[in-house]
């Protein structure tokens, strides 16, 4: 098997979400352009694991998934929590912590 | 040469006492504080007066004993335990120690009775008690240590208690600064102390006298001269000797008691008592023996010369001083045919100068504190107790028989032409022209004090001074007058000494017979006072010093040039050396440490601004480093 498609389709994935991380600011969608930067990086891993033929990638793909969840936990919950004292969800506004 | 430097046999637990009752007073008073300003100066008087009793038991008790077998010991406790270092505290009193004992406690406590009506009107009178009583402890910590490192301490004390008793007005600015000048003079000279006290102990391992003086001899000639130089500079910083004399003038500025007791009678002196206290050094270092007395020569020509300007009455005594000191040293350097008569000259010179300077004292009490000698004139008949006794002094210190500075002084300039050799004819000749200069400038201050037309500021209105400050007066001048020919009769001082200083002495063959040397003296001395009475008797003295005066009184006047000397030479000099340095401490030093401060400071706050608070920049700028840093590996790989 060919694993160009995939690692292919992996890149185009990581591209989106890093430009949409770095292009937008609402910080929902900058959370789910993360997301989707995980998600290639998991699809590279299977690709991969198939490839060689060994389970590792695979393995570490699901650590991928528990810190993904991990981190939208953590992430809703501060980001919900900005929200209410500030009434922005842009991550723009929240640039206080600075030179 | 080891046994016969036996420096003492018994013990005595009496000692301690000598320091610990003023030391005790000063205590006292220093803490008590303003509560004992009632009784407090009659305390310390007593202390001293007590400090004296005991002088004199020891001195009866040691009368009992004889000989070799005189000097009595105490050992206090173990000082310094540091491997093979090893210091004892201990006290040492033998013939030697026991006439300064009794010079110091005895001139001392007149001395403290004096200045109980001197500074009655001054509301400090208690602090200036505890101060002398501390000069009176300090001092004989100084004459009874046994070792150079217990001396050291009384050395450093009567150094500390000068420095406080010149400033005691240290209200006024000039006299701040003659304590000041005295203190950084007497530094230069402690180094010395400080130096042989390190020569003795690297070279011996030890340095008590009696430790030293078991290695004396020709053997060790070397270390002993250079031992010997470090204590000439000592001596020189204590005694006012040439080239450390400047600060003696200045230091007239402390009461004039202070002046009486430190600054002629004993500490002064201290430097003759640390080269007569080592003439085991000195005895081996002929070198060092002669530098002793060149310095010794010069400074008694370099003191009775600036004597001859001065018109403050304090200032020319002060001059005397440095000369009669003069006197000491050139006897002490010429070793043990001299040491005696330096001793014999101090303690002659302790009693007259003493009553000079009480005299002049009470001369200034009565004058509303003036101490223009040509603001005075015609006091004889207003001060007739310090008229004479100031008289008895005079007589005393030019060495008119048969008052003590004829017997003290005579001996020194016999024993100068006696050293043999041109060295002998030329420092005997110099010793003559000190005698001759000395009766005309005491002359001079005897004849414009006392002598002469009335010249006083018309609110003077000179009286006698009350009997408290007479009586000590009288007692000194009584000692002017005898005790010349009671330590010259029979050579009894000599023979005194002798154990200590001068053990298996023969005296040489006289290059002179003494009655020679005495016609010779009293000439010069006749010559002197001939010349003073042709200018200041003859001739009426103006009330304000003539200007229009040879270069010579000019330079005396400035006392021969001394501090432009040291200002020239060590004073401006050091001030460019630490400007310089200071300049390179804040230029460079500071600079580079602030330099590298700023730059790094300056750098940050640049580099901060990359912090912008917004999270897509610092998204970006991980991605580009992400992306930068896969390139790199991609291109290290190809």
């Amino acid at each position: 098997m060919s694993p160009n498609n995939y690692l292919v389709l992996s890149a185009l994935l990581f591209s989106i979400g890093a430009i949409g991380v770095v292009l937008r600011r609402n910080a929902i969608v900058v959370f789910m352009c993360v997301e989707l930067m995980l998600n290639a990086a998991n699809l590279a891993f299977v690709t991969f694991a198939r490839l060689l033929g060994n389970l590792d990638g695979q393995v570490v793909a699901f650590f991928t998934m528990v810190v993904a969840a991990c981190e939208v936990v953590v992430g809703l919950a501060i980001i919900v929590t900005i929200f209410r004292s500030r009434r922005s969800a842009s991550v723009d506004d929240a640039n206080l912590l600075k030179y | 040469m080891e046994a016969t430097h036996a420096l003492a046999s018994g013990t005595s637990s009496l000692l301690v006492w000598l320091i610990a009752l003023p030391a005790l007073g000063a205590t006292i008073l220093l803490l008590a504080g303003r509560r004992s300003d009632k009784w407090g100066h009659l305390l310390a008087t007593a202390l001293s007066g007590a400090s004296f009793v005991v002088g004199l038991v020891e001195l009866f008790k040691m009368l009992s004993r004889d000989g070799e077998t005189r000097g009595v010991s105490q050992h206090l406790f173990t000082w310094i335990n540091a491997g093979s270092f090893n210091v004892e505290a201990g006290l040492l009193l033998d013939q030697l120690s026991i006439c300064f004992v009794l010079l110091i406690t005895g001139v001392g406590t007149l001395i403290h009775v004096y200045s109980i009506a001197y500074m009655e009107h001054d509301h400090d009178r208690r602090r200036f008690f505890s101060y002398l009583n501390l000069f009176i402890a300090a001092m004989l910590l100084l004459v009874l240590g046994d070792s150079f490192l217990n001396l050291y301490v009384g050395w450093e004390g009567v150094g500390l208690a000068s420095y406080l008793l010149i400033g005691f007005w240290n209200q006024k600015p000039a006299y701040a600064t003659a304590a000041k000048k005295a203190f950084v003079v007497n530094r230069i000279g402690d180094m010395g102390l400080s130096f042989a006290i390190m020569i003795a102990f690297t070279a011996f391992g030890t340095v008590s006298f009696q430790g030293v003086a078991n290695h004396a001899g020709p053997e060790h000639k070397q270390i002993m001269t250079w031992m010997g130089l470090a204590l000439l500079l000592a001596a020189a910083g204590k005694s006012a000797q040439f080239p450390l004399q400047s600060w003696l003038g200045d230091a007239m500025a402390g009461p004039t008691p202070v002046s009486a007791l430190i600054h002629a009678a004993t500490m002064v002196t201290a430097g003759v008592y640390l080269i007569t206290r080592s003439n085991f050094v000195f005895d081996s270092a002929p070198t060092a023996q002669l530098m002793v007395v060149i310095v010794g020569v010069v400074t008694l020509l370099f003191g009775a010369l600036i004597g001859t300007a001065k018109d403050d009455i304090k200032k020319a005594l002060a001059a005397s001083t440095m000369s009669q000191i003069g006197y000491m040293v050139l006897a002490a350097g010429l070793g043990p045919a001299g040491y005696a008569f330096a001793i014999m000259h101090l303690l002659t010179h302790g009693f007259f100068k003493a009553s000079m300077f009480l005299g002049a004292g009470s001369v200034m009490h009565g004058m509303n504190d003036e101490v223009d000698m040509r603001k005075f004139g015609r006091l004889r008949l207003a001060m007739p107790i310090t008229y004479i006794t100031f008289g008895l002094g005079y007589l005393a210190i030019i060495g008119v028989p048969p008052f003590s500075g004829f017997f003290s002084k005579d001996k020194i300039i016999e024993a100068a032409f006696n050293a043999g050799g041109p060295r002998g004819w030329i420092i005997g000749f110099a010793a003559l022209l000190g005698a001759a200069i000395t009766a005309f400038y005491m002359t001079r201050v005897m004849v414009l004090t006392f002598f002469g037309q009335k010249r006083w500021a018309d609110e003077a209105h000179p009286h006698e001074s009350p009997k408290l400050m007479t009586a000590p007066i009288i007692i000194l001048s009584i000692g002017s007058i005898a005790a010349g020919a009671l330590f010259a009769f029979g050579s009894s001082l000599q023979h005194w000494l002798e154990p200590v200083v001068a053990r298996g002495f023969v005296e040489g063959e006289p290059a002179l017979q003494p009655i020679v040397v005495s016609i010779m003296a009293l000439v010069a001395v006749a010559l002197g006072v001939a010349l003073a009475y042709i200018k200041y008797v003859r001739v009426p003295v103006e009330a304000v010093a003539p200007t229009n005066v040879s270069i010579w009184t000019r330079f005396a006047r400035r006392d021969l040039l001394q501090d432009a000397f040291n200002e020239a030479v060590f004073m401006r000099p050091g001030q460019y050396l630490t400007r310089a340095l200071s300049f390179f401490d804040r230029k460079v030093v500071d600079g580079a440490v602030n330099g590298t401060g700023a730059l790094f400071g300056g750098l940050s706050v640049r580099v901060r601004r990359v912090q912008t608070g917004y999270v897509r920049t610092y998204a970006l700028l991980i991605l580009v480093g992400a992306a930068l840093i896969l390139a790199a590996m991609l291109a290290a790989r190809i």
